[in-house]
């Protein structure tokens, strides 16, 4: 029995349904409870979709169970069939349905239906929504795919791609687009968009480009044993790994060509003078590990940001995430415990957090500016505006969205210069966000931001240390902004040094010590 | 008393009930615990079930706007699936652990779900043993919100039922008010019948264990929501009476269900007039305006929360709207009774759901406006139709005279939209 607050992933089968939902002409057949049912408003409210998920639910009740869970099943599983009349179906089974052992996968197959029936196996008790979506997609694949006669022109297919995705739609477009500009056709993009229909031809691509690995590796692995297509590794998020990405798809394809930079504006924004003040700033990762992995190079070496720390809520990807993080000099936490992770920022205090939905929670108890980078995802994660995380034009997004949380060079360059200014007061905030929201530290009290409950019941290092007054004064006169740095320094500088009272030039000493 | 609206000369009191047994689309009575937790101030609940529970809560709670909320999850993992009494010790732990950390709680309600269900997890004789364990601090209580047992708001009911045999008992004669009403709703009422000359008035929930309510053959109680059928039966058999009323939704619904108390209280015709005639005008005002935009168009509801037959008598009567058909998760004949008497003949009654069937009916109506889930709503939308959310009716402030026009508003409100957007080119 583990407690658990907030959750980074559903169960699995709701990655089945982003399989399910993402594709065209696929039922998904559930034997599940009522309430189950809520899973559909991830989809239509947070993605926005027309549609309602290709789902039946069984929605099993007490009095059923014991009596006729199993012909509920058949029933609902021949209704779906005959309403919506898929190609294909795959059926399965709820956390509850799981235990009262009714196999779904093998009662549909004895029913003689005329389509392919696919049944999975998702253990609710052990795993979760990502595996559910590589499992699925993998059992689906691995009936459908098989091996034939490559196209006459350079070709491969896009796996990955889902319902629910994080910035999945609009990846598609870019990658689809950047593989057209060097000559490379896609075969199927799947499973978002696909048919089962489609799914057949996959094995007449020449290779697959693995979009993400945390919904298709299993099903990219397959392709590359079964059907003789090897499988990009590097995924393009931000203008180096794109580069890499394009190296590693003219090696897989040699007749394809270079792609266009031209539209590439990260390089130059970063180089910029207005991006100087964005050079080493602390900032901490954490999302899914594909996201975090690639989007911490992103921060260090193209943007020049600090990478403080970093961590992912898959454990299946526990061990590329902490060899990363080595390279980086950093630890890596690996946990799906919310509390863990608020605990970890609080105690490395970024300047930024890139992160998920619920990061950017964090981060506003925390008074942290956040940029979510990765699912667990929310209606905002759908602009209505084109905009990839993936490929050129996707760095450029991925620039504009690291920088917008936090205050723009010339506005922090005027903040230092005006700083004393009643409109440059330290609660205004950036400018370009709406209305000042007041910081924890305002002029009244002299306590640190910190989380509304201390929840943690660690003691707090910096309890023995007492700022004297006219220290705390003077540090009031710093800008917010660097204030929470100038603070952090000063305490572990005195504390390195014995000191339990921190007085003006304590601050200065401090000051001096950690200039660069 | 007062001067009613009359009858209905055929109302649907006496209307046969289209019932249907297939693929349901509703929550499960553990969404309930969004709005519990925020009404009982020191209660904590304890959901002991799958990752799926935690996620359905997560979801429908939207944003994940409280660091640490009133309540949680215990996942159940393979191993307390392998032996039951391991998963009780495994519970005593996490319990102990939970009351360490949250001194502040008074009140913990372990609440069963499918899975614990399903394995026949007991856990009242958990509740038993840790009310026993953390006594007299805590009281340790549980109910089922489980999909198997409950639809959406059956989960408070399931909560408010699991407290009544633990209320202490008293021969005072007081009203009780049931049903967890948002604060500021909860305290126009208490105003309206302390005007009235009603004082002795209790909540079920109270807003902290300190106040919880005595009961007993003096009591008299009035339900707030129409969905608190098991409460209602398990106050009964403490020997509280029922005071039979419509919903108190608009103008003539907050007006009979206190005229119905007023009666039972002995209060003159002459002091409930000059107590509610100024309150009564405001509400019929500010009906009114939304009114405008409600008045001669076709309504169909969803079952999602057993609010739909209230609702669609106040949306008839006092907007002026045509329901076309009205589903309910369950249709209890004795509460939903003088709703139902007031609202005239015509629309059809459904109790159960079988979606795809009734998604046909809803696409044939057509309605000006069709109510439902979260999970339709889009999808509806996409076809043309213009929808209300059903959930936010439980979410907002919507009882009683003063709310009487933000309710008819948040009817109005997708109309209004739809007659506004004009993205069409201009010629």
């Amino acid at each position: 029995m583990k407690l658990s607050v907030w959750t980074y992933e559903g169960p699995p089968h709701v990655g089945a349904m982003r399989v399910a939902t993402g594709m065209r002409g696929l039922h998904y057949v559930l034997h599940a409870p009522q309430g189950d049912t809520y899973a559909d408003l991830l989809f239509t409210m947070i993605e926005r979709r027309e549609e309602r998920p290709p789902v039946t639910y069984t929605t099993f009740q007490a009095r059923d169970l014991g009596a006729d869970t199993a012909d509920l099943f058949r029933t609902a599983c021949r209704d779906a069939v005959e309403r919506f009349a898929p190609q294909a179906i795959i059926v399965g089974a709820s956390c509850t349905a799981e235990l009262i052992q009714d196999d779904p996968g093998g009662m549909a197959e004895t029913m003689e239906l005329d389509i392919p029936v696919i049944a999975l196996e998702l253990p609710s008790y052990q795993r979760k929504e990502n595996f559910g979506a590589d499992e699925t997609f993998y059992q689906i694949v691995r009936h459908l795919a098989r091996p034939m006669e490559r196209t006459a022109r350079v070709s491969c297919n896009i796996l990955g791609p889902t319902g629910l995705g994080f910035r999945h739609r609009d990846d598609v477009a870019e990658i689809t687009s950047l593989l057209a500009d060097m000559g490379v056709e896609v075969n199927v993009t799947a499973p978002m968009g696909a048919s089962p229909q489609d799914l057949t031809g996959l094995g007449r691509a020449h290779f697959n480009v693995l979009l993400y690995p945390e919904t298709a590796e299993a099903a990219a692995r397959w392709c590359e044993k079964e059907l003789g297509q090897p499988f990009t590794r590097i995924v393009p998020i931000g203008v180096g790994a794109t580069r890499d990405f394009v190296a590693e798809v003219r090696a897989l394809a040699p007749a394809a060509t270079a792609p266009s930079e031209e539209g590439l504006r990260l390089p130059w924004y970063s180089a910029s003078v207005d991006s100087t003040y964005l050079t080493g700033k602390r900032v901490f990762l954490f999302g899914d590990a594909t996201h975090v992995m690639a989007m911490a190079r992103v921060a260090r070496d193209e943007i020049g940001f600090d990478v403080v720390g970093l961590g992912c809520y898959n454990r299946e990807f526990a061990r590329p995430l902490r060899a990363l993080a080595r390279e980086y000099g950093v630890e890596a936490i690996v946990t799906d415990d919310y509390l863990e992770v608020e605990q970890t920022i609080e105690a490395l205090a970024p300047e930024m957090i890139m992160g998920t939905q619920m990061e950017r929670h964090i981060g506003k108890r925390l008074g942290i500016p956040c940029a979510v980078i990765s699912a667990p995802v929310h209606v905002q994660d759908y602009p209505a505006r084109y905009s990839p995380v993936m490929g050129f034009e996707g760095a450029n997004v991925l620039f504009d969205t690291l920088v917008h949380p936090l205050v723009m060079g010339l506005e922090e360059h005027l903040l230092h210069m005006f700083r004393d200014d009643f409109e440059f007061h330290d609660a205004a905030g950036p400018s370009h966000h709406g209305g000042g929201a007041a910081r924890a530290e305002s002029a009244g009290g002299a306590s640190p931001p910190g989380p509304p409950e201390d929840i943690s019941g660690k003691m707090n290092g910096a309890d023995a240390l007492v700022w004297l007054e006219a220290a705390e004064r003077e540090l009031k006169k710093i800008p917010f902004f660097v204030r929470g740095k100038a603070r952090r320094n000063t305490e572990a500088f005195a504390a390195q040094r014995g000191v339990q009272e921190i007085s003006v030039d304590t601050l200065y000493e401090a000051k001096a010590h950690y200039a660069r | 008393m007062t001067d009613m609206a009359p009858l209905p000369a055929r109302g649907c009191g006496a209307t046969p009930v289209l019932k249907e047994r297939g693929q349901r689309e509703v929550f499960c009575g553990l969404t309930g615990i969004i709005w519990l937790h925020r009404k009982m101030q020191d209660a904590f609940f304890l959901v002991v079930g799958s990752r799926t529970c935690a996620h359905l809560l997560q979801s429908a709670a939207g944003v994940m706007i409280f660091a640490e909320p009133r309540f949680a999850t215990a996942i159940l993992e393979e191993t307390d699936l392998a032996g039951l009494a391991d998963a009780q010790d495994e519970l005593d732990r996490e319990v102990a652990r939970l009351l360490a950390r949250r001194p502040d709680i008074r009140q913990l309600f372990l609440v069963g779900s499918c899975p614990s269900e399903v394995i026949k997890l007991d856990l009242a004789k958990a509740a038993e043993r840790l009310t026993r364990a953390h006594a007299p601090h805590v009281r340790v209580l549980n109910y089922s919100g489980s999909g198997i047992e409950t639809t959406f708001t059956e989960g408070e009911d399931a909560c408010l039922a699991s407290m009544v045999p633990a209320l202490p008992e008293t021969s005072e004669r007081a009203l009780l008010l049931v049903g967890a009403l948002p604060d500021v709703v909860e305290d126009q009422a208490l105003a309206l019948l302390s005007a009235l000359g009603i004082d002795a008035v209790r909540c079920l929930p109270a807003r902290r264990s300190d106040d919880t309510p005595a009961i007993g053959p003096n009591t008299v109680f009035a339900l707030c929501q129409p969905f608190l059928g098991e409460t209602h039966a398990a106050l009964r058999r403490r020997g509280a009476r029922p005071i039979p009323a419509p919903m108190p939704f608009g103008e003539e619904g907050t007006t009979q269900w206190l005229a119905a108390i007023a009666r039972d209280f002995g209060v003159s015709a002459e002091r409930f007039e000059a107590v509610t005639a100024a309150p009564r005008a405001r509400a019929r005002r500010a009906v009114a305006a939304a009114a405008e935009t409600l008045k001669g168009r076709s309504v169909f509801f969803f079952p999602d929360s057993q609010l739909e037959i209230p609702l669609a008598r106040f949306l008839v009567r006092e907007c002026g709207m045509e329901a076309i058909e009205i589903g309910t998760p369950f249709l209890h004949r004795e509460i939903a009774g003088p709703d139902l008497d007031l609202l005239p003949e015509g629309p059809v009654i459904s109790e159960g759901q079988d979606v795809d069937l009734q998604l046909d009916r809803a696409r044939a109506a057509r309605a000006d406006l069709t109510v439902c889930g979260l999970g339709l709503a889009n999808p509806l939308e996409a076809q043309g139709l213009a929808t209300k959310w059903s959930i936010e009716l439980v979410f907002t402030p919507v009882h009683f005279y003063e709310q009487a026009g933000d309710l008819a508003a948040l009817f109005a409100r997708p109309l209004r939209r739809k007659a506004r957007l004009k993205i069409e080119a201009a010629e």
